[in-house]
Protein backbone atom coordinates (compact mmCIF):
# COMPACT_ATOMS: atom_id res chain seq x y z
CA UNK A 1 0.00 0.00 0.00
CA UNK A 2 1.59 3.51 -0.82
CA UNK A 3 2.04 5.73 2.08
CA UNK A 4 -0.43 8.20 0.74
CA UNK A 5 -3.64 5.94 1.05
CA UNK A 6 -5.54 6.20 3.82
CA UNK A 7 -8.50 4.02 3.21
CA UNK A 8 -8.03 1.20 0.59
CA UNK A 9 -11.39 -0.57 -0.09
CA UNK A 10 -11.15 -3.31 -2.79
CA UNK A 11 -14.57 -5.27 -4.08
CA UNK A 12 -15.99 -4.58 -1.15
CA UNK A 13 -19.75 -6.28 -0.97
CA UNK A 14 -22.29 -6.42 1.71
CA UNK A 15 -25.80 -8.46 2.48
CA UNK A 16 -28.38 -8.49 4.73
CA UNK A 17 -29.92 -11.63 4.28
CA UNK A 18 -30.83 -12.03 0.64
CA UNK A 19 -31.13 -8.35 0.22
CA UNK A 20 -27.11 -7.08 -1.37
CA UNK A 21 -26.80 -4.17 -0.03
CA UNK A 22 -23.58 -2.73 -1.22
CA UNK A 23 -21.77 -4.49 -4.55
CA UNK A 24 -18.51 -4.97 -5.35
CA UNK A 25 -17.63 -1.21 -4.70
CA UNK A 26 -13.65 0.27 -4.61
CA UNK A 27 -12.10 2.86 -3.57
CA UNK A 28 -9.68 4.52 -2.35
CA UNK A 29 -8.96 7.87 0.13
CA UNK A 30 -5.86 9.73 0.57
CA UNK A 31 -3.94 11.15 2.97
CA UNK A 32 -5.43 14.22 3.87
CA UNK A 33 -7.88 14.10 1.48
CA UNK A 34 -11.84 15.15 2.10
CA UNK A 35 -14.08 12.42 0.80
CA UNK A 36 -17.57 12.16 0.38
CA UNK A 37 -19.44 9.28 -0.18
CA UNK A 38 -22.64 10.57 -1.83
CA UNK A 39 -26.15 8.80 -2.61
CA UNK A 40 -29.76 8.54 -1.86
CA UNK A 41 -31.23 7.18 1.20
CA UNK A 42 -30.71 3.22 0.93
CA UNK A 43 -27.97 3.19 -1.93
CA UNK A 44 -25.87 1.91 0.74
CA UNK A 45 -23.45 4.63 2.50
CA UNK A 46 -24.33 3.80 5.86
CA UNK A 47 -23.56 -0.28 5.42
CA UNK A 48 -20.05 1.16 4.05
CA UNK A 49 -19.53 3.59 6.91
CA UNK A 50 -20.56 0.87 9.63
CA UNK A 51 -18.70 -1.83 8.33
CA UNK A 52 -15.31 0.38 8.19
CA UNK A 53 -16.06 1.64 11.84
CA UNK A 54 -16.16 -2.05 12.58
CA UNK A 55 -19.73 -1.71 13.92
CA UNK A 56 -20.96 -4.36 11.36
CA UNK A 57 -18.91 -7.27 10.52
CA UNK A 58 -16.56 -7.97 7.47
CA UNK A 59 -18.22 -9.54 4.26
CA UNK A 60 -16.54 -9.64 1.31
CA UNK A 61 -13.59 -7.85 -0.03
CA UNK A 62 -10.67 -6.33 1.20
CA UNK A 63 -10.32 -3.35 3.51
CA UNK A 64 -7.25 -1.28 4.80
CA UNK A 65 -7.65 1.08 7.40
CA UNK A 66 -4.57 3.56 8.31
CA UNK A 67 -2.65 0.75 7.06
CA UNK A 68 -4.44 -2.10 9.22
CA UNK A 69 -6.39 -4.83 8.00
CA UNK A 70 -10.10 -4.15 8.73
CA UNK A 71 -11.01 -8.14 9.25
CA UNK A 72 -7.65 -9.17 11.18
CA UNK A 73 -6.68 -5.90 13.10
CA UNK A 74 -10.15 -4.14 13.96
CA UNK A 75 -9.03 -3.48 17.36
CA UNK A 76 -5.69 -1.49 15.71
CA UNK A 77 -8.23 0.27 13.35
CA UNK A 78 -10.46 1.71 16.01
CA UNK A 79 -7.57 3.14 17.36
CA UNK A 80 -6.65 4.91 14.82
CA UNK A 81 -10.23 6.55 13.25
CA UNK A 82 -12.99 9.10 14.77
CA UNK A 83 -16.25 8.59 14.47
CA UNK A 84 -19.45 10.65 14.05
CA UNK A 85 -22.65 8.49 13.99
CA UNK A 86 -25.54 9.39 12.02
CA UNK A 87 -27.74 9.56 14.95
CA UNK A 88 -27.22 11.71 17.78
CA UNK A 89 -25.01 9.25 20.33
CA UNK A 90 -24.34 10.72 23.22
CA UNK A 91 -25.56 10.32 26.92
CA UNK A 92 -27.61 13.16 27.82
CA UNK A 93 -26.85 12.97 31.06
CA UNK A 94 -23.77 13.19 31.27
CA UNK A 95 -21.53 17.07 30.64
CA UNK A 96 -19.89 18.21 27.89
CA UNK A 97 -16.49 17.38 30.00
CA UNK A 98 -17.32 14.32 31.00
CA UNK A 99 -18.73 13.47 27.55
CA UNK A 100 -15.22 13.78 26.22
CA UNK A 101 -13.56 12.11 29.67
CA UNK A 102 -15.31 9.01 29.17
CA UNK A 103 -14.05 8.93 25.55
CA UNK A 104 -10.79 9.75 26.05
CA UNK A 105 -11.04 7.03 28.83
CA UNK A 106 -12.89 4.21 27.06
CA UNK A 107 -9.84 5.00 24.04
CA UNK A 108 -7.27 4.49 26.73
CA UNK A 109 -5.23 8.06 26.66
CA UNK A 110 -3.30 9.20 29.67
CA UNK A 111 -4.50 11.92 31.94
CA UNK A 112 -2.40 14.60 30.91
CA UNK A 113 -3.18 13.92 27.16
CA UNK A 114 -6.46 13.54 28.12
CA UNK A 115 -7.42 17.07 29.93
CA UNK A 116 -4.98 19.11 27.02
CA UNK A 117 -7.33 17.68 24.27
CA UNK A 118 -10.58 18.28 25.90
CA UNK A 119 -9.35 22.04 26.72
CA UNK A 120 -8.02 22.06 22.64
CA UNK A 121 -11.31 20.82 21.29
CA UNK A 122 -13.63 22.65 23.53
CA UNK A 123 -11.91 25.48 21.83
CA UNK A 124 -12.02 24.46 18.66
CA UNK A 125 -15.79 23.78 18.43
CA UNK A 126 -16.87 26.98 20.92
CA UNK A 127 -18.09 24.75 23.92
CA UNK A 128 -16.01 26.39 26.76
CA UNK A 129 -18.18 27.84 27.80
CA UNK A 130 -20.78 25.00 28.33
CA UNK A 131 -17.99 22.30 29.20
CA UNK A 132 -19.61 21.77 32.55
CA UNK A 133 -23.45 21.45 30.79
CA UNK A 134 -25.40 18.28 30.55
CA UNK A 135 -25.79 17.38 27.26
CA UNK A 136 -29.50 17.53 27.78
CA UNK A 137 -29.16 21.18 28.11
CA UNK A 138 -27.25 21.80 24.33
CA UNK A 139 -28.74 22.84 21.14
CA UNK A 140 -28.67 20.64 18.19
CA UNK A 141 -25.55 22.09 16.68
CA UNK A 142 -24.16 22.67 20.25
CA UNK A 143 -24.95 18.33 19.92
CA UNK A 144 -23.06 17.60 16.76
CA UNK A 145 -20.28 19.98 17.47
CA UNK A 146 -19.56 17.84 21.03
CA UNK A 147 -20.02 14.65 18.85
CA UNK A 148 -17.08 15.89 16.27
CA UNK A 149 -14.67 16.74 18.98
CA UNK A 150 -15.30 13.99 20.68
CA UNK A 151 -14.47 12.12 17.56
CA UNK A 152 -11.41 14.06 17.25
CA UNK A 153 -10.13 13.30 20.83
CA UNK A 154 -7.98 10.78 20.00
CA UNK A 155 -6.35 12.43 17.21
CA UNK A 156 -7.69 10.04 14.70
CA UNK A 157 -6.06 9.64 11.55
CA UNK A 158 -9.49 9.51 9.67
CA UNK A 159 -12.60 10.89 10.82
CA UNK A 160 -15.43 8.96 9.78
CA UNK A 161 -18.78 11.03 9.45
CA UNK A 162 -22.15 9.66 8.54
CA UNK A 163 -24.38 12.48 7.75
CA UNK A 164 -23.43 14.99 9.89
CA UNK A 165 -25.37 17.63 9.28
CA UNK A 166 -29.12 15.72 8.54
CA UNK A 167 -31.43 17.67 10.56
CA UNK A 168 -29.63 20.53 10.85
CA UNK A 169 -30.46 24.16 10.72
CA UNK A 170 -28.96 26.07 7.80
CA UNK A 171 -26.91 28.13 10.10
CA UNK A 172 -25.67 25.61 11.97
CA UNK A 173 -25.08 23.85 8.74
CA UNK A 174 -22.81 26.00 7.82
CA UNK A 175 -20.99 26.21 11.18
CA UNK A 176 -20.91 22.88 11.46
CA UNK A 177 -19.22 22.76 7.87
CA UNK A 178 -16.75 25.21 9.02
CA UNK A 179 -15.54 23.11 11.42
CA UNK A 180 -14.93 20.47 8.95
CA UNK A 181 -13.08 21.99 6.54
CA UNK A 182 -10.79 23.83 9.41
CA UNK A 183 -9.83 19.74 11.01
CA UNK A 184 -9.23 18.65 7.62
CA UNK A 185 -7.08 21.79 6.72
CA UNK A 186 -5.64 20.40 9.40
CA UNK A 187 -4.30 17.26 8.47
CA UNK A 188 -7.09 14.93 9.28
CA UNK A 189 -8.51 12.58 6.28
CA UNK A 190 -12.21 12.64 6.56
CA UNK A 191 -15.13 9.97 5.06
CA UNK A 192 -18.03 11.58 5.04
CA UNK A 193 -21.53 10.02 3.80
CA UNK A 194 -24.24 13.08 2.63
CA UNK A 195 -27.44 12.54 0.86
CA UNK A 196 -26.97 16.31 0.60
CA UNK A 197 -25.67 17.87 -3.14
CA UNK A 198 -24.52 21.53 -1.82
CA UNK A 199 -22.48 19.39 1.14
CA UNK A 200 -20.55 17.23 -0.46
CA UNK A 201 -19.92 20.22 -3.10
CA UNK A 202 -18.59 22.64 -0.98
CA UNK A 203 -16.62 20.33 1.29
CA UNK A 204 -15.21 17.51 -0.98
CA UNK A 205 -12.28 17.07 -2.25
CA UNK A 206 -13.07 13.79 -3.86
CA UNK A 207 -16.97 12.60 -4.36
CA UNK A 208 -18.16 8.99 -5.22
CA UNK A 209 -21.26 8.99 -6.07
CA UNK A 210 -23.28 5.43 -4.83
CA UNK A 211 -26.36 4.04 -6.30
CA UNK A 212 -28.02 0.78 -5.45
CA UNK A 213 -25.03 -0.70 -3.73
CA UNK A 214 -22.84 0.69 -6.54
CA UNK A 215 -20.51 3.31 -7.07
CA UNK A 216 -21.71 5.10 -10.14
CA UNK A 217 -19.34 7.84 -10.80
CA UNK A 218 -16.50 9.16 -9.23
CA UNK A 219 -14.67 12.00 -9.00
CA UNK A 220 -13.81 15.89 -8.04
CA UNK A 221 -16.90 18.44 -7.58
CA UNK A 222 -15.39 20.09 -10.80
CA UNK A 223 -15.11 16.78 -12.66
CA UNK A 224 -18.34 15.38 -12.34
CA UNK A 225 -20.54 18.85 -12.82
CA UNK A 226 -18.25 19.51 -16.06
CA UNK A 227 -18.93 15.89 -16.79
CA UNK A 228 -22.50 16.86 -17.95
CA UNK A 229 -21.81 19.47 -20.30
CA UNK A 230 -21.29 23.04 -20.38
CA UNK A 231 -24.81 24.03 -19.61
CA UNK A 232 -27.92 22.35 -18.72
CA UNK A 233 -31.03 23.20 -20.41
CA UNK A 234 -34.46 22.94 -18.99
CA UNK A 235 -37.31 23.25 -21.99
CA UNK A 236 -40.83 22.31 -21.54
CA UNK A 237 -42.82 22.13 -24.55
CA UNK A 238 -45.99 20.82 -25.48
CA UNK A 239 -44.55 17.12 -26.65
CA UNK A 240 -41.75 16.37 -24.93
CA UNK A 241 -41.19 13.00 -26.43
CA UNK A 242 -41.85 14.15 -29.50
CA UNK A 243 -39.42 16.91 -29.68
CA UNK A 244 -36.88 15.40 -27.42
CA UNK A 245 -35.71 12.85 -30.91
CA UNK A 246 -35.00 16.25 -32.87
CA UNK A 247 -32.85 17.53 -30.37
CA UNK A 248 -30.82 14.56 -29.71
CA UNK A 249 -29.51 15.14 -33.25
CA UNK A 250 -28.69 18.68 -32.42
CA UNK A 251 -24.66 18.93 -32.19
CA UNK A 252 -23.16 19.87 -29.09
CA UNK A 253 -25.96 18.16 -27.40
CA UNK A 254 -24.56 15.14 -25.05
CA UNK A 255 -27.50 14.26 -23.52
CA UNK A 256 -31.52 14.24 -22.78
CA UNK A 257 -33.96 13.19 -20.05
CA UNK A 258 -37.29 13.51 -19.06
CA UNK A 259 -37.51 15.47 -15.55
CA UNK A 260 -40.83 16.46 -13.95
CA UNK A 261 -42.35 17.29 -17.23
CA UNK A 262 -39.58 18.93 -18.27
CA UNK A 263 -36.69 17.63 -20.09
CA UNK A 264 -33.31 18.16 -18.96
CA UNK A 265 -30.63 19.02 -21.96
CA UNK A 266 -27.12 18.51 -21.43
CA UNK A 267 -24.91 20.85 -23.82
CA UNK A 268 -21.19 20.33 -23.97
CA UNK A 269 -20.95 23.97 -25.81
CA UNK A 270 -22.08 27.09 -24.73
CA UNK A 271 -25.83 27.11 -24.15
CA UNK A 272 -26.90 30.04 -24.99
CA UNK A 273 -25.56 29.30 -28.79
CA UNK A 274 -27.39 25.84 -28.84
CA UNK A 275 -30.54 27.37 -27.75
CA UNK A 276 -32.16 28.59 -31.18
CA UNK A 277 -31.08 25.11 -32.28
CA UNK A 278 -33.45 23.53 -30.11
CA UNK A 279 -36.25 26.57 -30.15
CA UNK A 280 -35.59 25.99 -34.15
CA UNK A 281 -36.18 22.17 -33.90
CA UNK A 282 -39.81 22.55 -31.64
CA UNK A 283 -40.83 24.93 -34.32
CA UNK A 284 -39.89 22.81 -37.36
CA UNK A 285 -42.14 19.91 -35.77
CA UNK A 286 -44.93 22.09 -34.69
CA UNK A 287 -44.40 22.11 -31.33
CA UNK A 288 -44.40 25.25 -28.82
CA UNK A 289 -42.14 26.06 -26.16
CA UNK A 290 -43.63 27.02 -23.18
CA UNK A 291 -40.67 27.87 -20.72
CA UNK A 292 -36.94 27.14 -21.02
CA UNK A 293 -34.08 28.03 -18.60
CA UNK A 294 -30.37 27.78 -19.13
CA UNK A 295 -27.75 27.13 -16.20
CA UNK A 296 -24.80 25.76 -14.72
CA UNK A 297 -24.82 22.40 -14.15
CA UNK A 298 -25.20 22.06 -10.51
CA UNK A 299 -24.23 18.87 -7.59
CA UNK A 300 -27.96 18.64 -7.73
CA UNK A 301 -28.29 18.07 -11.76
CA UNK A 302 -24.90 15.33 -11.16
CA UNK A 303 -27.34 13.04 -8.80
CA UNK A 304 -30.35 13.65 -10.73
CA UNK A 305 -29.09 12.73 -13.95
CA UNK A 306 -27.02 9.72 -12.26
CA UNK A 307 -29.68 8.46 -9.63
CA UNK A 308 -32.50 9.31 -11.68
CA UNK A 309 -35.88 11.29 -10.33
CA UNK A 310 -37.58 8.68 -8.12
CA UNK A 311 -38.34 8.62 -4.60
CA UNK A 312 -36.13 6.29 -2.34
CA UNK A 313 -37.20 5.94 1.58
CA UNK B 1 -4.48 5.68 32.01
CA UNK B 2 -7.67 5.12 33.18
CA UNK B 3 -8.61 1.11 32.27
CA UNK B 4 -12.03 1.03 30.07
CA UNK B 5 -13.94 -1.16 32.85
CA UNK B 6 -13.03 2.18 35.45
CA UNK B 7 -14.55 4.45 32.96
CA UNK B 8 -17.68 2.28 32.70
CA UNK B 9 -18.01 1.77 36.23
CA UNK B 10 -17.23 6.16 36.98
CA UNK B 11 -20.08 6.75 34.70
CA UNK B 12 -22.73 4.32 36.16
CA UNK B 13 -21.63 5.79 39.11
CA UNK B 14 -21.89 9.62 38.77
CA UNK B 15 -25.64 8.94 37.49
CA UNK B 16 -26.61 6.98 40.25
CA UNK B 17 -25.41 10.01 42.62
CA UNK B 18 -26.62 12.68 39.95
CA UNK B 19 -29.93 11.85 39.74
CA UNK B 20 -31.57 11.88 43.06
CA UNK B 21 -34.48 10.15 42.38
CA UNK B 22 -32.38 6.52 40.99
CA UNK B 23 -30.52 7.64 44.16
CA UNK B 24 -33.38 7.96 46.35
CA UNK B 25 -35.66 5.40 45.61
CA UNK B 26 -33.06 2.48 45.56
CA UNK B 27 -32.89 3.63 49.21
CA UNK B 28 -36.27 4.05 50.14
CA UNK B 29 -37.07 1.06 48.45
CA UNK B 30 -35.27 -1.50 51.05
CA UNK B 31 -37.20 0.49 53.55
CA UNK B 32 -40.25 0.03 52.83
CA UNK B 33 -40.43 -3.81 52.03
CA UNK B 34 -39.26 -3.64 55.76
CA UNK B 35 -41.55 -1.41 57.35
CA UNK B 36 -44.45 -2.51 55.18
CA UNK B 37 -43.83 -6.30 53.97
CA UNK B 38 -41.71 -7.35 57.45
CA UNK B 39 -43.56 -5.92 59.69
CA UNK B 40 -47.03 -6.99 58.34
CA UNK B 41 -45.20 -10.57 58.26
CA UNK B 42 -43.55 -10.28 61.13
CA UNK B 43 -47.08 -9.37 62.99
CA UNK B 44 -49.12 -12.58 61.80
CA UNK B 45 -46.41 -14.80 61.70
CA UNK B 46 -45.67 -13.82 65.93
CA UNK B 47 -49.33 -14.39 66.03
CA UNK B 48 -49.72 -17.54 64.41
CA UNK B 49 -46.86 -19.50 65.62
CA UNK B 50 -47.21 -17.64 69.52
CA UNK B 51 -43.26 -16.71 69.41
CA UNK B 52 -42.43 -20.69 69.98
CA UNK B 53 -40.10 -21.57 72.61
CA UNK B 54 -36.29 -21.76 71.84
CA UNK B 55 -34.58 -24.88 73.18
CA UNK B 56 -31.88 -24.21 75.80
CA UNK B 57 -29.02 -22.98 75.19
CA UNK B 58 -30.22 -22.03 71.53
CA UNK B 59 -30.66 -18.37 70.65
CA UNK B 60 -34.07 -17.93 69.12
CA UNK B 61 -35.03 -14.82 66.71
CA UNK B 62 -38.47 -13.89 65.81
CA UNK B 63 -39.66 -13.45 62.20
CA UNK B 64 -38.37 -10.33 61.48
CA UNK B 65 -34.99 -11.29 62.25
CA UNK B 66 -35.17 -14.37 60.44
CA UNK B 67 -36.56 -12.23 57.37
CA UNK B 68 -34.18 -9.39 57.37
CA UNK B 69 -31.17 -11.32 55.68
CA UNK B 70 -33.90 -12.78 53.10
CA UNK B 71 -35.04 -9.13 52.39
CA UNK B 72 -31.42 -7.90 51.76
CA UNK B 73 -31.33 -10.68 49.14
CA UNK B 74 -34.33 -9.85 47.70
CA UNK B 75 -33.59 -6.14 47.10
CA UNK B 76 -30.63 -7.17 45.73
CA UNK B 77 -32.54 -9.69 43.28
CA UNK B 78 -34.65 -7.34 41.79
CA UNK B 79 -32.25 -4.52 41.87
CA UNK B 80 -29.56 -6.26 39.95
CA UNK B 81 -32.30 -8.03 37.68
CA UNK B 82 -33.68 -4.50 36.34
CA UNK B 83 -29.99 -3.35 36.16
CA UNK B 84 -29.64 -3.83 32.58
CA UNK B 85 -32.40 -1.50 32.10
CA UNK B 86 -29.53 1.74 31.42
CA UNK B 87 -27.67 -0.81 29.23
CA UNK B 88 -30.88 -0.95 27.12
CA UNK B 89 -31.19 2.41 26.73
CA UNK B 90 -27.60 2.84 25.69
CA UNK B 91 -28.17 0.23 23.20
CA UNK B 92 -31.01 1.85 21.48
CA UNK B 93 -30.61 5.69 22.28
CA UNK B 94 -27.35 6.05 23.84
CA UNK B 95 -23.59 6.24 23.76
CA UNK B 96 -23.57 1.71 23.66
CA UNK B 97 -22.63 2.24 19.68
CA UNK B 98 -19.95 4.33 20.95
CA UNK B 99 -18.37 1.88 23.00
CA UNK B 100 -18.39 -0.96 20.46
CA UNK B 101 -17.14 0.76 18.27
CA UNK B 102 -14.05 1.72 20.96
CA UNK B 103 -10.70 -0.38 21.24
CA UNK B 104 -11.81 -1.18 24.74
CA UNK B 105 -12.40 -4.56 25.11
CA UNK B 106 -15.79 -6.16 25.58
CA UNK B 107 -15.00 -7.68 29.24
CA UNK B 108 -14.75 -4.05 30.38
CA UNK B 109 -18.33 -3.09 29.60
CA UNK B 110 -19.68 -6.14 31.44
CA UNK B 111 -17.02 -5.65 34.63
CA UNK B 112 -17.37 -1.93 34.69
CA UNK B 113 -21.00 -2.14 35.06
CA UNK B 114 -20.95 -4.92 37.54
CA UNK B 115 -18.37 -3.20 39.49
CA UNK B 116 -21.09 -0.50 39.81
CA UNK B 117 -23.80 -2.59 40.66
CA UNK B 118 -22.07 -4.49 43.27
CA UNK B 119 -21.58 -0.96 44.90
CA UNK B 120 -25.24 0.03 44.75
CA UNK B 121 -25.98 -3.70 46.31
CA UNK B 122 -23.69 -2.70 49.20
CA UNK B 123 -25.14 0.48 49.88
CA UNK B 124 -28.96 -1.21 49.83
CA UNK B 125 -27.20 -3.95 52.06
CA UNK B 126 -25.83 -1.30 54.73
CA UNK B 127 -29.42 0.33 54.82
CA UNK B 128 -31.10 -2.92 55.23
CA UNK B 129 -29.21 -4.03 58.46
CA UNK B 130 -29.15 -0.05 59.90
CA UNK B 131 -32.92 0.11 58.99
CA UNK B 132 -34.06 -3.39 59.98
CA UNK B 133 -31.44 -2.68 63.75
CA UNK B 134 -33.60 0.44 64.48
CA UNK B 135 -37.31 -1.86 63.80
CA UNK B 136 -36.09 -4.28 66.10
CA UNK B 137 -33.84 -6.86 64.07
CA UNK B 138 -31.48 -8.43 66.50
CA UNK B 139 -28.20 -9.41 64.14
CA UNK B 140 -24.78 -10.55 65.41
CA UNK B 141 -26.25 -11.08 68.90
CA UNK B 142 -23.65 -12.06 71.32
CA UNK B 143 -20.73 -11.29 68.69
CA UNK B 144 -17.82 -9.27 69.60
CA UNK B 145 -16.80 -6.14 67.70
CA UNK B 146 -14.01 -8.65 65.62
CA UNK B 147 -16.60 -11.14 65.28
CA UNK B 148 -19.25 -8.12 63.86
CA UNK B 149 -16.38 -7.30 61.13
CA UNK B 150 -15.64 -10.91 59.89
CA UNK B 151 -19.62 -11.25 60.04
CA UNK B 152 -19.92 -8.23 57.41
CA UNK B 153 -17.05 -9.27 55.12
CA UNK B 154 -18.61 -12.34 54.50
CA UNK B 155 -21.70 -10.57 53.96
CA UNK B 156 -20.57 -8.25 51.58
CA UNK B 157 -18.79 -11.05 49.37
CA UNK B 158 -21.77 -13.27 49.29
CA UNK B 159 -23.85 -9.89 47.91
CA UNK B 160 -20.84 -8.61 46.23
CA UNK B 161 -20.68 -12.11 44.03
CA UNK B 162 -24.66 -12.44 43.79
CA UNK B 163 -25.11 -9.02 42.68
CA UNK B 164 -22.63 -9.64 39.65
CA UNK B 165 -24.15 -12.66 39.01
CA UNK B 166 -27.75 -11.72 38.66
CA UNK B 167 -26.63 -8.44 36.83
CA UNK B 168 -24.83 -10.62 34.00
CA UNK B 169 -28.29 -12.36 33.76
CA UNK B 170 -30.07 -8.93 32.68
CA UNK B 171 -27.07 -7.42 30.68
CA UNK B 172 -27.61 -11.12 29.03
CA UNK B 173 -31.40 -10.32 28.72
CA UNK B 174 -30.70 -6.16 27.63
CA UNK B 175 -28.12 -7.33 24.68
CA UNK B 176 -30.47 -10.41 23.56
CA UNK B 177 -33.89 -8.55 23.04
CA UNK B 178 -34.67 -4.81 21.76
CA UNK B 179 -37.55 -3.48 23.39
CA UNK B 180 -38.17 -2.40 27.12
CA UNK B 181 -41.30 -4.26 27.29
CA UNK B 182 -39.95 -7.20 26.08
CA UNK B 183 -37.22 -6.84 28.60
CA UNK B 184 -39.65 -6.34 31.71
CA UNK B 185 -41.58 -9.30 31.02
CA UNK B 186 -38.62 -11.43 30.69
CA UNK B 187 -37.07 -10.23 33.67
CA UNK B 188 -40.67 -9.96 36.36
CA UNK B 189 -41.24 -14.00 34.98
CA UNK B 190 -37.73 -14.60 36.15
CA UNK B 191 -37.71 -13.15 39.01
CA UNK B 192 -41.50 -15.11 40.47
CA UNK B 193 -39.14 -18.32 40.51
CA UNK B 194 -36.24 -17.20 41.91
CA UNK B 195 -38.15 -15.03 44.60
CA UNK B 196 -40.37 -17.42 46.10
CA UNK B 197 -39.00 -21.21 45.46
CA UNK B 198 -36.03 -20.40 47.49
CA UNK B 199 -35.76 -19.61 51.18
CA UNK B 200 -35.75 -15.79 51.18
CA UNK B 201 -39.18 -15.25 53.12
CA UNK B 202 -39.45 -18.26 54.89
CA UNK B 203 -38.12 -21.36 55.15
CA UNK B 204 -37.89 -23.84 52.20
CA UNK B 205 -38.96 -27.25 54.56
CA UNK B 206 -42.44 -25.96 54.43
CA UNK B 207 -42.31 -25.95 50.44
CA UNK B 208 -43.93 -28.57 47.96
CA UNK B 209 -40.89 -30.94 47.19
CA UNK B 210 -40.59 -29.67 43.57
CA UNK B 211 -40.25 -26.45 45.00
CA UNK B 212 -38.06 -27.61 47.58
CA UNK B 213 -35.51 -28.96 45.17
CA UNK B 214 -35.68 -25.70 42.89
CA UNK B 215 -35.04 -24.03 46.44
CA UNK B 216 -31.84 -26.13 46.95
CA UNK B 217 -30.45 -25.15 42.95
CA UNK B 218 -31.47 -21.31 43.53
CA UNK B 219 -28.87 -18.91 43.90
CA UNK B 220 -31.19 -16.85 45.86
CA UNK B 221 -31.28 -19.74 48.90
CA UNK B 222 -27.72 -20.01 48.77
CA UNK B 223 -26.99 -16.06 49.38
CA UNK B 224 -29.95 -16.30 52.21
CA UNK B 225 -28.38 -18.81 53.85
CA UNK B 226 -24.56 -16.97 53.93
CA UNK B 227 -26.21 -14.02 54.82
CA UNK B 228 -28.24 -15.78 57.76
CA UNK B 229 -24.87 -17.44 58.81
CA UNK B 230 -23.18 -14.22 58.81
CA UNK B 231 -25.58 -12.24 60.47
CA UNK B 232 -27.66 -14.85 62.88
CA UNK B 233 -24.73 -17.36 63.75
CA UNK B 234 -24.25 -21.13 62.76
CA UNK B 235 -26.63 -22.04 65.15
CA UNK B 236 -30.44 -20.85 65.95
CA UNK B 237 -33.82 -21.16 66.26
CA UNK B 238 -36.84 -19.29 64.05
CA UNK B 239 -40.66 -19.77 63.60
CA UNK B 240 -40.22 -22.86 65.69
CA UNK B 241 -37.49 -24.54 63.59
CA UNK B 242 -33.86 -25.36 64.26
CA UNK B 243 -30.96 -23.82 61.82
CA UNK B 244 -27.90 -25.06 61.99
CA UNK B 245 -25.13 -24.55 59.25
CA UNK B 246 -21.56 -25.47 59.47
CA UNK B 247 -19.04 -23.26 57.70
CA UNK B 248 -18.58 -26.16 54.96
CA UNK B 249 -22.06 -25.43 53.50
CA UNK B 250 -21.38 -21.78 53.94
CA UNK B 251 -18.25 -22.35 51.75
CA UNK B 252 -20.04 -24.43 49.34
CA UNK B 253 -23.16 -22.09 49.12
CA UNK B 254 -20.23 -19.16 48.15
CA UNK B 255 -18.32 -21.34 45.43
CA UNK B 256 -21.82 -21.98 44.19
CA UNK B 257 -22.09 -18.67 43.76
CA UNK B 258 -19.05 -17.95 42.39
CA UNK B 259 -19.39 -20.26 39.88
CA UNK B 260 -22.86 -19.01 39.17
CA UNK B 261 -21.21 -16.00 38.46
CA UNK B 262 -18.50 -16.76 36.45
CA UNK B 263 -20.87 -18.64 33.99
CA UNK B 264 -23.25 -15.84 33.66
CA UNK B 265 -20.72 -13.01 32.89
CA UNK B 266 -19.65 -16.21 30.21
CA UNK B 267 -23.01 -15.68 28.68
CA UNK B 268 -23.07 -12.01 28.93
CA UNK B 269 -19.95 -11.71 27.58
CA UNK B 270 -20.78 -13.23 24.47
CA UNK B 271 -24.32 -11.75 24.27
CA UNK B 272 -21.98 -8.28 23.88
CA UNK B 273 -19.64 -9.83 21.33
CA UNK B 274 -22.37 -11.39 19.30
CA UNK B 275 -24.70 -8.17 18.95
CA UNK B 276 -24.67 -5.98 16.37
CA UNK B 277 -25.21 -2.51 17.18
CA UNK B 278 -25.26 0.28 14.54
Amino acid sequence: MSNSVILDVSNFSYAYGDVQAVKDVSFRVKRGEFFSFLGPNGAGKTTVINTLITLLPMQEGTVTVAGYDLRADHVKVRESIGIVFQQITLDKDMTVRETLDFHGDIYGMGLEDKMQRISELLTLVELEEKADALVSTLSGGMKRRLEIARGLMTRPQILFLDEPTIGLDPQTRQKTWEYLRMVNQEGTTIFMTTHYMDEADILSDSIALIDHGEIIQRGTPDELKSGLGKDIIYLETTDNSAVSTRIQEIPGITGIQPCYGKLLIFSGNDGAQVLPDIIRAADEQGITVTSVSLKKPTMDDVFMHYTGTEIRD
Amino acid sequence: MVSGFIAVFKRDIRRYVRFKDQLFTSMLHPILWLALFGLGMAGNFERILGGGSAPAGMISYDYLTFMCPGMIAATILFANLYGGFSVLFDKNWGILREIMASPMPRRDLITGISLSSVTKSLIQTVIIIVFGMILGVTFFSGESIGGVIISLVGMVLFVAVFSAAVLCVSLYVAFKISSPEGYQGVTTVLSMPVFFASNALYPSAGLPPVLQEIALINPLTHLSNGLRYFSMGDHFSALGLEFIYNSTEILVSFIYLLVFALVTFHFALRAVEQSVIT
